[in-house]
């Protein structure tokens, strides 16, 4: 009998956790992969090249030039207009489970050294879910990016309009379209990127009037849900309905890029629209 | 006489009524000479969306509305009111025609929302109704939206975007339909008219929250009632608002618009306890 069995088997499993870390399960294919090596591929699935769903923060860091990011109407939170039954606690308990003010977060930033406004929407905050915090922020960068001359680089995420602040919320979706006109008008360029999910009121507002449209692969990009179409046409839907390849082949977007390229990609479109004597220098 | 007793769901429920004045009704018994304008140039033709150039005491107007038709057969071809792409984007042409020719646009919305299907989508749905909206915001010339039965959802604010909003009195909208409220919040479509208390989208609610600008009585019982004095007062509003926007150029016009729609929600008063602003 060994009297130190149950220690060193109890170190071996220690040292094979710490080896291998956290093991995650890919939601499409059901492989499954350590944490450390998802990492290393920016969260992609190795084995089917599914894209799991990050963090606003994650963007921040993964898309902008490391330092470069400078927040602005960081303070502005949602609250609770139309005395909602609860909503006001869900906030709470969302910014605390999150750390996040609001599904999200605005400011500027460059890649590969050429300055941009970026928004970057977060999904674990309601849904991503567009309410008037959400409207106004997105606005206000718009509207300092056509200040400022800058072109505007959104990151989409959100189940669109936020129910709890009911007509308010839908109302952002006029704001923040007229706010990306009046962006575009100024001649500035403004790069829309939809990933998993895209829906309802983003889609039908800001979402789908960028100069040019790219998605994450296989995200879900549409206006009505799939489960709603189904209910009213009482049809099942076809294969890869709402996906972005579906969106690419039907003309609603100029590409889809893995999120291991992105930021190249953005990289070559904001150079491609510097204007010409910046861009000999460069 | 106006009743401010009626709750939401009685509201809603008489803003779905079959009997309820259409758009084709009140273009027909307001405007003078309407010229019927079909297709979008691009796709086809949504009939769900009419629209057409008519005149208003003698000034010339371009006229879009929500068409959801009084028959089972008008029902389905018309899907209920529920544009596809195609309809929107009739609209945007109708509008931009109404830019070039200075004309003022007046939309009558009545629409469940927009058209949830396979085609829709496929034919972009989501973008059709974005562009339209950001169309909506910036056109030169003046524009007035008069609600008047249901207003759901992004596919109502498509052609809701104005300088001017008129609700009828029991005329609603919102952001989605009560049934699809209480189904995503209680998984319980059947709960509808508790989702009613609690969302906010009668005319007098809308009005309170600078959604709104005039509330147009209606007879008792609903517009259905007395249909000439429903289509006198909304004649008599349209023609008190035109004589006053046509005084403002283009430019200013939009760029009140777009003030307007940053000032939504401003007048709530808690919004200084929450730090917005």
């Amino acid at each position: 009998m060994d009297p130190f069995k149950k220690k060193r088997k109890m170190l071996a499993a220690l040292k094979e956790i710490k080896e291998k870390g956290r093991v995650i399960k890919c939601p499409s294919c059901g492989e499954e992969h350590p944490e450390d090596v998802l990492k290393v591929q920016m969260y992609v699935c190795p084995s089917c090249g599914h894209h799991f769903k990050v963090s606003s923060v994650y963007r921040i860091k993964t898309v902008l030039d490391q330092g470069s990011f400078h927040e602005i109407c960081g303070s502005l939170r949602g609250y609770d207009p139309l005395d909602f039954p609860g909503y006001e606690k869900k906030l709470e308990e969302t910014r605390n489970n999150t750390g996040l003010r609001e599904a999200v977060i605005t400011g500027t930033g460059k890649i590969d050294g050429i300055k941009t406004a970026v928004c970057m929407m977060d999904n674990r905050f309601l849904m991503g879910s567009m309410g008037m915090a959400v409207g106004e922020k997105i606005t206000r960068c718009f509207e300092y990016a056509r200040r400022k001359k800058l072109p505007i680089i959104i990151f989409s995420a959100s189940g669109g309009a936020r129910m709890q602040e009911g007509i308010l919320s839908l109302m952002q979706m006029a704001k923040t379209a007229a706010a990306a006109r009046r962006h575009s008008e100024a001649g500035l360029l403004f790069i829309s990127v939809m990933t998993n999910p895209t829906t309802g009121g983003v889609t039908a507002s800001f979402a789908s009037l960028g100069d040019i449209i790219i998605a994450e692969p296989k995200a879900l990009i549409g206006f009505a849900g799939p489960r709603v179409i189904q209910q009213t046409i009482g049809k099942s839907l076809p294969e890869g309905f709402q996906s972005s390849e579906y969106l690419l082949e039907h003309g609603f977007l100029d590409a889809v890029v893995c999120r291991k390229d992105m930021k190249n990609t953005l990289s070559l479109l904001l150079h491609l629209h510097q204007k010409p004597e910046r861009r000999r220098l460069l | 006489m106006s009743d401010h007793n009626y709750t939401a769901a009685r509201r809603i429920m008489a803003a779905r009524n079959s009997e309820r004045p259409a758009a084709d009704e009140y273009i027909e018994n307001i405007f003078d000479d309407f010229f019927l304008i079909s297709g979008d140039r691009l796709t086809g033709e949504d009939p769900a969306v009419i629209g057409g150039i008519a005149s208003l005491s003698k000034i010339p107007v371009t006229v879009i509305g929500h068409r959801k038709g009084k028959t089972l057969e008008e029902n389905i071809k018309y899907r209920f009111g529920m544009p596809n792409p195609e309809g929107y984007r009739k609209a945007m042409r109708l509008m931009k025609q109404a830019e070039k020719f200075r004309r003022p646009v007046i939309t009558f919305v009545d629409t469940p929302g927009a058209y949830p299907g396979i085609e829709a989508e496929a034919g972009g749905q989501g973008e059709a109704i974005a562009s339209c909206i950001s169309l909506m915001g910036s056109l030169k010339v003046p524009v007035i939206a008069v609600f008047i039965g249901e207003g759901g959802s992004g596919g109502a604010l498509a052609l809701g975007v104005a300088d001017k909003v008129i609700m009828l009195e029991n005329s609603v909208f919102s952001i989605l339909s009560p049934e699809g409220f209480a189904s995503i919040l209680w998984k319980d479509s059947s709960r509808w008219q508790e989702a009613c208390e609690l969302m906010k989208f009668t005319a007098d609610d809308l009005k309170k929250l600078g959604v709104c600008d005039t509330v147009i009585p209606e007879p008792k019982g609903g517009a259905h009632e007395d249909r000439l004095s429903v289509f006198r007062n909304v004649r008599k509003e349209l023609i008190t608002f035109l004589s006053a926007l046509a005084e403002e150029n283009g430019q200013q016009l939009a760029e009140k618009r777009y003030r307007k729609l940053r000032n939504i929600g401003k007048n709530i008063n808690t919004r200084r306890k929450a730090g917005i602003l």
